[in-house]
């Protein structure tokens, strides 16, 4: 058996991807969409880091450095996407993405 | 003659356009604010606007008088040129006045004799509703007169020829509810129009024959050759003359044309003598056809049978348009274009004859009319025959001096003839009058002066203008043949003794021998007289048919009698005369002017025809006239002694109107005597030929009027049927089109347009669908886009 390489990481990015476009496409709960979300912004760290250690070298920090951003946003959003789910809950009384379709108008 | 008298040199006068210009303004502000004054006011207003427009016309044309009097005689042309109406190749035409002296003595007699007669108007009208419009259509009529009269050349003079005419049929129609007087007053203007056409037809030709020709490629006007030696200067825009200073080519002012026609050296008299126009001489043809626009408006044979109908206008009307002044336009025209007729013995023949006929013809018709006017509007025909004798034998200062007496005494004799019709409350049947001479003295003192003055007693004026024409008439050398002369000399020394007899038989009947309107004396009346008994069932057949003259009986009753209906011709307007009571005298502005009228129509005659033969200088009015009439000239005349003539005279005033007077005064004076019916029994036929004149109306009738419906009949019949037909077809067509051209719209162009329509929504409404703001559906789409891609990105491969 080889030892581990890059295609098994980039499996594990894409399979997460997937779970995640999956979980955004098919959940009504928006909180679940944001969780989908979060999920897709994990895969792109997994392809990040996998790609800093086999491309770059070891020893390059570069793909690090993307990845810590990358969580500083999600976090950002996460944020912003729970308050937006706030009001949207205030203004519908329900937080179901089928229901909120006010600018179809 | 010399070149230089030949010539006439115009002075301008700036001011003549004033003298019908007042008429005008009188007439405008009347007819725009007439009725409202009226209402306002009072009719006061309406007839111190009509007369002081007059008035100051008047002032204005004795001022023209005097300053003519004072001119030279060899410059006694005025002229006034306003503006050029058009302008045409060397053609320039003006709104021009100019006043003559033959210009000048109309304008005067036109001037006073209207003044005077809307004097009298505001008596004979005074009950008028319709105040206003008469004073109107007055103040117009001399306004178009003077145009007539003052016109410098044919244009201006051809405005005032229409416009008369139209005021005559305004005038004649002036109580247009009355059908009988509506239709009198088309048949004045239709049988006018007649007229019209001739003389502008004869103005055409006339025109043609005065110029030259148009060369084509350089378009300037180039005089015939006979004229081209003698001009100066070849550029169109400069006035050729000829060597004595007379513009030549085109003209159509009167003063030009007389000096190209009376001056020699440019040689237009010859050209004009040779020239013929499809044949016939066309000086000749000229004259002839502007003398049938003469005889329409003056009158005569055959075109004289307007006047007598005419008489149904009011009184003032017949006294102002129908025997003072419109009516003698035709005189005028002769005389103004004397240099034409001179120079066609055949023209002046034909206007001498047409005259004379005309003169015995309607003097025949007069004497057994009843209607004083209709007496009156037949004497006027004749004596309009008698100015175109003097006008046709080359007298013209005679017919214009006759045409001038004439204005007096009959204007005098018909304004006596209104005050006696509304001295008996507006009867005009003479069989009803009678011994008037006690209730209106004035009235039949000034109508006796008439009568003198027409019948030609010495003294009176008609005596010297009668005379003076009968005489140039016998002595005459420029007709067509020498015997004419003579012959006409003849026929209107009979036509004298007739116009005698029925003028003094209207005074008569009139005047003398009792009174016979009123009420119950209609019946006793007829049975005094059976001279008037056949007129009576003319009239009323119902109320009148009782014993007659048995012979006449079925005459007179098979007679149209649409003009002897004594009642449908009186102007009965107003209810405020009953008929019956006792005749009055008119009131003072009336009698005034009749005494103005009669004083005038004695005297004028010495003071401005005091004839040649005893002694003296010779008639005022002949020197006067002199300058105007080159034409006198050119005609000669026979020389005979003053004591032949003396002796002419004296037949022909003394006898023949003392014998008309005498018959006259023993059949009529008394209105008994049963001559008068004892004649007519024994010539039934003649009487009733004549008493129906000739039933010339009733010939024209059935040819002309007649003919002419017909002719609109086939007219209208051609319309309906084949013009409508073709119309209608073209209708038809063009409405199958219509339809063919709807569908394709329809189906087609708007189908096309509605299907793109359609398209464009449905597909907008499919499209929609997709846009369900759901981002998941979004999501959807772009997953699957992206699948699509990969796929695609391997298949390629």
């Amino acid at each position: 058996m080889t030892s581990i390489g890059l295609p098994h990481f980039l499996i594990v990015g894409a399979a997460l991807f997937a779970l995640g476009m999956v979980t955004v496409v098919t959940r009504r709960n928006a909180v679940g969409i944001l969780m989908g979300v979060e999920l897709i912004l994990n895969a792109a760290n997994v392809n990040f880091i996998a790609f800093n250690h086999y491309v770059e070298g070891p020893g390059k920090i570069t793909g690090q450095v993307f990845s810590i951003f990358v969580i500083v946003l999600a976090a950002a959003e996460a944020a912003i996407g729970l308050a937006i789910v706030l009001a949207i809950y205030q203004t519908f009384r329900t937080i179901d993405v089928q229901e909120t379709d006010l600018l179809r108008q | 003659m010399e070149h230089n008298q030949a010539i006439a040199h115009a002075i301008e006068v700036g001011w003549l356009w004033l003298i019908p210009a007042f008429p005008l303004f009188g007439s405008a502000i009347n007819a725009f604010f007439g009725a409202r004054l009226q209402k306002a006011y009072g009719k006061r207003v309406n007839h111190a606007i009509a007369i002081g427009a007059m008035v100051l016309s008047c002032v204005v044309a004795e001022v023209a008088f005097w300053k003519m009097i004072a001119a030279e005689p060899g410059h006694r042309f005025f002229e006034n040129h306003l503006w050029t109406m058009w302008h045409s190749g060397a053609l320039d035409v003006q709104l021009g006045f100019g006043l003559d002296p033959l210009g000048m003595v109309m304008t005067m007699i036109v001037t006073h004799v209207a003044t005077l007669i809307h004097v009298y108007s505001m008596g004979y009208m005074s009950d008028e509703p319709a105040y206003w419009r008469f004073f109107m259509w007055l103040n117009l009529f001399v306004f178009s007169m003077l145009l007539l009269v003052m016109g410098s050349n044919f244009v201006v003079m051809f405005f005032g020829w229409e416009g008369v005419g139209l005021c005559s049929y305004g005038l004649i129609g002036f109580w247009y509810e009355d059908m009988e007087k509506a239709k009198a007053a088309m048949k004045a203007f239709v049988v006018n129009r007649f007229g019209d056409f001739g003389f502008i037809i004869g103005l055409f030709i006339l025109f043609w024959s005065l110029s030259g020709r148009w060369e084509v490629p350089t378009n300037q006007y180039v005089p015939e050759r006979g004229l081209a030696g003698v001009v100066r200067g070849t550029e169109p825009s400069r006035p050729r003359l000829s060597r004595s200073g007379v513009r030549l080519g085109p003209t159509m002012e009167f003063r030009e044309l007389r000096n190209q026609v009376a001056d020699e050296s440019t040689g237009m008299a010859e050209r004009l003598k040779e020239m013929t126009f499809w044949g016939f001489p066309v000086l000749a043809l000229v004259c002839i056809l502007f003398f049938v626009g003469a005889a329409g408006k003056s009158a005569q044979i055959p075109l004289y049978v307007w006047l007598p109908d005419a008489m149904a206008g009011p009184t003032p009307v017949s006294a102002l348009i129908h025997a003072a002044t419109m009516v003698t336009a035709g005189v005028y025209m002769v005389a103004r274009l004397n240099f034409l007729y001179a120079l066609s013995p055949a023209a002046m023949t034909v206007v001498a004859v047409v005259g004379c006929l005309t003169a015995i013809f309607a003097a025949s018709i007069g004497f057994f009319q009843y209607d004083i006017k209709k007496v009156l509007a037949y004497s006027t025909v004749s004596q309009l025959g008698f100015m175109f004798i003097g006008v046709g034998v080359g007298a013209y200062w005679a017919g214009i001096f006759h045409l001038m007496t004439h204005a007096f005494f009959k204007a005098c004799l018909f304004l006596g003839s209104g005050s006696v019709i509304l001295a008996c409350h507006h009867e005009q049947d003479m069989r009803k009058m009678g011994g008037l001479r006690e209730y209106t003295p004035i009235t039949r003192w000034t109508y006796l002066a008439a009568c003198l003055s027409i019948a030609g007693f010495p003294i009176a004026a008609g005596f010297y203008s009668k005379d003076e024409i009968l005489w140039k008439a016998f002595t005459a050398q420029g007709l067509l043949a020498p015997w004419m002369g003579p012959a006409i000399y003849l026929v209107g020394t009979v036509a004298a003794l007739g116009t005698s007899f029925y003028m003094f038989r209207s005074y008569f009947m009139t005047f003398t021998g009792k009174y016979r309107g009123g009420e119950g004396h209609e019946m006793k009346e007829s049975e005094e007289d059976p001279h008037a008994v056949a007129a009576h069932q003319h009239a009323d057949v119902a109320s009148h048919s009782r014993h007659a003259v048995a012979a006449l009986e079925a005459t007179a009753a098979s007679v149209p009698h649409e003009h002897a209906d004594p009642h449908g011709a009186a102007p009965v307007h107003h209810d405020a005369h009953a008929h019956g009571g006792v005749p009055h005298e008119s009131p003072k502005s009336m009698t005034y002017v009749l005494i103005a009228l009669a004083f005038a129509a004695v005297v004028a005659g010495f003071i401005f025809g005091w004839p040649a033969a005893w002694g003296g200088h010779g008639p005022m009015l002949e020197h006067f006239l002199a300058p105007s009439l080159p034409g006198q000239e050119l005609v000669p005349f026979a020389h005979q002694s003053h004591a032949t003539e003396i002796f002419f005279q004296f037949m022909g005033g003394i006898l023949v109107a003392g014998a008309g007077c005498f018959a006259a005064w023993a059949l009529y004076h008394d209105n008994k005597s049963t001559v008068p019916a004892r004649l007519k029994a024994m010539f039934p036929w003649t009487w009733s030929l004549v008493f129906n004149k000739y039933y010339v109306d009733e010939i024209y009738g059935a040819t002309v009027v007649r003919g002419s419906l017909l002719f609109s009949r086939v007219l209208y019949w051609l319309d309906q049927n084949v013009i409508d037909a073709i119309v209608n077809f073209m209708a038809l067509l063009g409405r199958t089109v219509a339809y063919i051209d709807a569908a394709i719209d329809k189906y087609i162009v708007d189908g096309a347009v509605n299907g793109l329509g359609n398209l464009t929504w449905n597909s907008g409404r499919a499209l929609r669908r997709i846009q369900t703001g759901h981002i998941q559906t979004y999501l959807y789409g772009a997953l699957g886009g992206a699948i699509v891609f990969v796929i695609i990105q391997y298949v390629i491969r």
